[in-house]
């Protein structure tokens, strides 16, 4: 009798073990994600996005918009096996969520309580996104998802010091002679999307420093759209009764809020398999197993959530912007003539980068992750800044063109707003045409030959022909056009180039 | 040290007695009887040269005051330098300790700077140990007038604190032909004042420096007897140095214009003995060839040796910007070990495998600057020809250090040249070309490496 109870003891915390090497996995899956997918924000020579570029992929919200069917299923497949599992092992924005938990639990043990489900507010949220995705208005859809949030906070605030650290290594490399690094210019891509980028992260730093998960169970429609099925998961959290002193000690470290121990129940919606909570049982009375088709009790409502603080902060940006050098000497050998930056010029249609097929597809898709904007090496991508396409990116030509042996941004794209295309490809894609603007052009200004346009166009658009007293002014040949900036980019004429880009609606095939 | 002196004086009458054109070879087989070199001779004194008309010994090695060594601003803007005062005093202090004793700046050099620094350096000195060498620096249009010219005359010899100019030069000369040359200092009578000048002793010697149109050098040799320069400023090194005087283009044949200096017995002084750095920067295979005939000298040596053995030669100047280089170049002039008959040989073998790198002839003067469009055009002549040098070029994605010379040129460009410094901001205007003492096509190479580099980037070479 005796031998048998030791037996069962041993079996007991044998298994006990087992299950808590659970939390372990599921830290170090998280762990491995999040540095896979924090770099293909970082990343500037665009090796990291051709190596795991897929990690941007499996997201949910960019999968749904870029109809990737295979992508959904998976994940809806592996959310009715084992509940939640995305949200703490593939999400980026939970994983650093619970980064800002672990330190709150650091400052006060314990912390947690449980709390009933705030449904309405959830399925507001979720209606909310699914009229958005539906109606066209992307700025909602990209303020709402998740992965596009994290996108955000890690190209607006950590990218600059990213950069950063690398000219310090480039400058040293400098010195020793090597190749390895070399300087990277920042440049400043507009407050609205750092203003967002900051309010997103205090809001959620401190939501998740005192309660967990409150966003990923109110706000986040990705993770009521995964609790939908949740409920249904094959394997699951489940409590022993006979083994439950109800001691809440789970309770008070489930940062989800889910497990009822007045009534012995967990809101399956909401738990998001972070297995934190069998680990904290002293009597293994919680279990990780295979329940089968069994429906999920259905938890009630009302509550009251955390108002959030909110604060604005506006940010200094750490701008890369070259010193201008001293003006030239009146006469001297030596010294650089000062340039002036270029202004943006007024653009009719704002330019979509090749890939995105129209301004409505990349409309109907994009949702402002910043990644693309992110991956662009020639300074040509930014967020834009008016509401009704907020943080989408545009394009445009005064810090660099669209080189062509450059598809960073169709690489990276995971969300189909901006859709895979080779370098063939997108030399014969039309995104704009060329414009002469002729009281900026160098020849009739300053008197000079020029020409430096038709000497840079890739499609041969451009022809200079005589125009008075044997000066030549290009011509530009708007069907053999691809719009890529050049011209207007390495026209002399300052601040505004004689030659700049109009977007076209449609983009399409020469 | 009157070793060096008899073997002149040897030299001299060689070269006066042989009237025919293109005889260095012979004269120098002659030197080397003169003087026997032992390899473990030690450091010996500076080689002087005698100033035919003032008798002035002038030292071997002159100091070029164009390329001071900068600092940057305190407190100043990023990127923004200054002359390094306390390192110029250093510099001329030891330079003044070995020897050397001829300084030659100009209004211009150093966006302007150089006179008022240099003077600054020379002044605590005595004033008779050493001579300086300025220029009438009047190429922009405004300057050109008799008073303006005056203006600036007055005021070197203000920044350099002295009432009087040792070697006073017409500067660069030959740039925009004859019609530029009367145009800056016959028609408004800025020479016959200078000869004024020279003749109220506050110029003791009077000359012009040349780079560019023959015609201006011949026409203003021809009048040597209105005129009498007492020196005329050359480029000479084993590049520009044909085997025969008479090889054309005469303008860069360094040979060419020697002779006529020696035929009528004018001193020259050589400029750019190192083609701006060029030829101390060489392809791996030609330093690798210079240092196995001569392991413990550096490559520079050879080109300011073969500068040196010519006799009539007073003085061979070098923008020395660091220590180092002054130090190997007191180091290779004290005492000057002319070339032997082979040793020229060697090295105009040198120099034609040398021209089969495709380098550009810049040397970096800046004169070229700046560039109305702010294009730094020597900053991207150095990135290429060291790229050039050092085989990051490649000419086809099959060579097997592909990828590694294509990151280097294309990283390296970037570091050297601010993107919109860069070549593809070249427009074509030309403005530059008549500036370029080498007579560089500018634009056309700027264009050629544009292109390069576009290929590079798209990985299509």
């Amino acid at each position: 009798m005796e031998i048998s109870q030791k037996t069962e003891s041993r079996n007991n915390s044998s298994k006990v073990h087992k299950q808590r090497l659970l939390k372990i996995f599921r830290r170090l899956l998280a762990c491995i994600s999040i540095v896979m997918i924090t770099p293909l924000f970082l990343d500037f020579s665009g090796t990291w996005q051709t190596l795991f570029g897929w990690m941007a992929k499996i997201q949910f919200l960019p999968a749904v918009l870029s109809v990737n069917f295979l992508v959904i299923i998976g994940l809806v497949i592996l959310t009715l096996l084992f509940g939640r599992l995305y949200c703490s092992v593939i999400c980026p924005l939970g994983i650093m969520q619970d980064g800002f938990a672990w330190f709150g639990k650091q400052v006060k043990k314990n912390r947690y309580s449980y709390s009933k489900a705030l449904n309405i507010l959830r399925y507001t949220f979720l209606g909310i996104m699914i009229i958005a995705i539906i109606a066209g208005l992307n700025s909602m859809v990209a303020l709402l998802a998740p992965y596009s949030a994290y996108g955000r906070i890690v190209s607006s605030l950590l990218k600059p010091v990213w950069i950063w650290g690398n000219n310090l290594l480039a400058s040293w490399a400098e010195q020793h002679n090597s190749y390895a690094f070399y300087q990277v210019e920042y440049w400043y891509h507009g407050m609205g999307v750092l203003i967002v980028a900051v309010i997103t992260l205090i809001a959620l730093a401190f939501l998740a420093w005192r309660n967990g998960r409150t966003y990923c169970n109110t706000v986040c429609p990705v993770g009521t759209v995964l609790g939908f099925f949740s409920r249904f998961s094959l394997f699951r959290i489940v409590i022993d009764k006979s083994k439950c002193v109800d001691c809440k000690l789970c309770s008070r470290n489930c940062k989800a809020a889910c497990i009822d121990i007045p009534n012995h129940e967990i809101d399956y919606s909401r738990c998001v398999s972070c297995f934190d909570c069998i680990g904290k049982c002293n009597k293994g009375a919680l279990t990780f197993k295979y329940v089968g088709l069994k429906s999920d009790k259905g938890v009630s409502n009302a509550e009251s959530i955390d108002g959030s603080r909110r604060q604005f902060i506006s940010t200094a940006a750490i701008m890369g912007v070259t010193s201008a050098v001293s003006a030239a000497e009146k006469f001297g050998d030596g010294g650089l003539a000062v340039i002036e930056d270029k202004k943006i010029p007024k653009r009719n249609t704002r330019i979509a980068p090749p890939g995105a097929v129209s301004l409505r597809n990349l409309n109907n898709h994009c949702t402002a992750c910043q990644l693309c904007v992110s991956a662009c090496p020639n300074g040509v991508l930014r967020p834009i800044t008016d509401l009704e396409h907020f943080m989408q990116p545009e394009s445009s030509y005064e810090n660099g063109y669209c080189r062509p042996e450059c598809t960073r941004c169709s690489d990276v794209c995971p969300t189909g707003a901006i859709r895979p295309l080779d370098t063939a490809d997108k030399s014969s894609i039309q995104i704009g045409h060329a414009v002469w603007v002729k009281a900026n052009c160098v020849p009739l200004t300053d008197g000079v030959e020029c020409g430096n346009c038709a000497r840079h166009c890739p499609t041969g658009a451009i022809t200079m022909v005589e125009y008075e007293n044997g000066l030549k002014i290009p011509v530009v040949n708007t069907e053999r056009c691809i719009g890529c900036g050049a011209c207007e980019n390495l026209c002399p004429a300052r601040p505004y180039s004689a030659i700049y880009v109009e977007g076209h609606e449609n983009h399409r095939i020469i | 040290m009157t070793k060096n002196i008899s073997r002149r004086d040897f030299l001299k009458r060689l070269g006066i007695g042989t009237s025919i054109a293109g005889l260095t070879l012979a004269g120098c087989k002659n030197a080397e009887k003169a003087i026997s070199v032992s390899p473990d001779e030690k450091e010996g004194e500076m080689t002087y040269r005698i100033n035919p008309k003032t008798g002035d010994k002038v030292s071997i090695l002159g100091y070029g005051c164009m390329r001071w060594p900068t600092k940057p601003v305190e407190d100043g803007k990023e990127g923004e330098e200054e002359i390094d005062q306390e390192m110029v005093n250093r510099l001329v202090d030891t330079a003044i300790e070995n020897g050397v004793n001829y300084f030659d700046t100009s209004p211009v050099y150093c966006q302007g700077k150089s006179e008022k620094v240099t003077g600054i350096a020379l002044s605590r000195h005595p004033r008779d140990s050493y001579y300086i060498a300025t220029k009438l620096s009047n190429f922009n249009p405004a300057t050109q007038s008799l008073e303006a010219s005056i203006a600036m005359y007055e005021n070197s010899k203000k920044e350099l604190q002295t009432d009087y100019i040792d070697y006073m030069l017409l500067h660069a000369v030959g740039g925009g032909g004859i019609e530029n040359l009367n145009q800056r200092f016959i028609d408004n009578g800025v020479l016959d004042f200078l000869i004024k000048e020279r003749d109220a002793g506050r110029i003791k010697n009077l000359g012009f420096s040349y780079h560019g149109d023959i015609e201006v050098f011949d026409h203003l040799l021809s009048k040597h007897d209105e005129y009498k320069w007492d020196f005329v400023q050359i480029q000479l090194n084993y590049m520009d140095w044909k085997p025969s005087a008479e090889e054309e283009p005469l303008s860069t044949n360094a040979n060419y214009l020697y002779r006529e200096l020696e035929k009528r017995g004018i001193p020259a002084v050589i400029m750019e003995p190192l083609l701006g750095g060029r030829l101390s920067k060489v392809p791996d295979n030609i330093a690798n060839r210079l240092k196995q005939r001569n392991p413990e000298e550096s490559v520079a040596s050879w080109a300011f040796r073969f500068a040196g053995t010519h006799p009539d030669i007073l003085t061979v100047l070098s923008g020395m910007t660091y220590m180092e280089h002054l130090q190997d170049n007191i180091h290779t002039y004290s005492p000057l070990h002319p070339l032997n008959e082979e040793e020229l040989v060697f090295l105009q073998e040198t120099a034609d495998l040398m021209r089969q790198f495709p380098t550009i002839p810049c040397n970096d003067c800046k004169y070229c600057m700046p560039c109305p469009y702010g294009i730094d055009i020597p900053a991207i002549f150095v990135h290429y020809n060291k790229c050039i040098n050092e085989d990051n070029v490649p000419t086809t994605s099959q060579s097997p250090k592909y990828a590694e010379a294509r990151r280097a040129f294309l990283v390296g460009y970037d570091r050297s040249v601010p993107k919109l410094r860069q070549a593809s901001h070249c427009i074509g205007c030309r403005q530059c070309i008549s500036h370029c003492p080498q007579e560089i096509d500018i634009p056309t190479q700027l264009h050629r490496i544009d292109e390069y580099i576009d290929k590079l980037k798209q990985q299509t070479i």
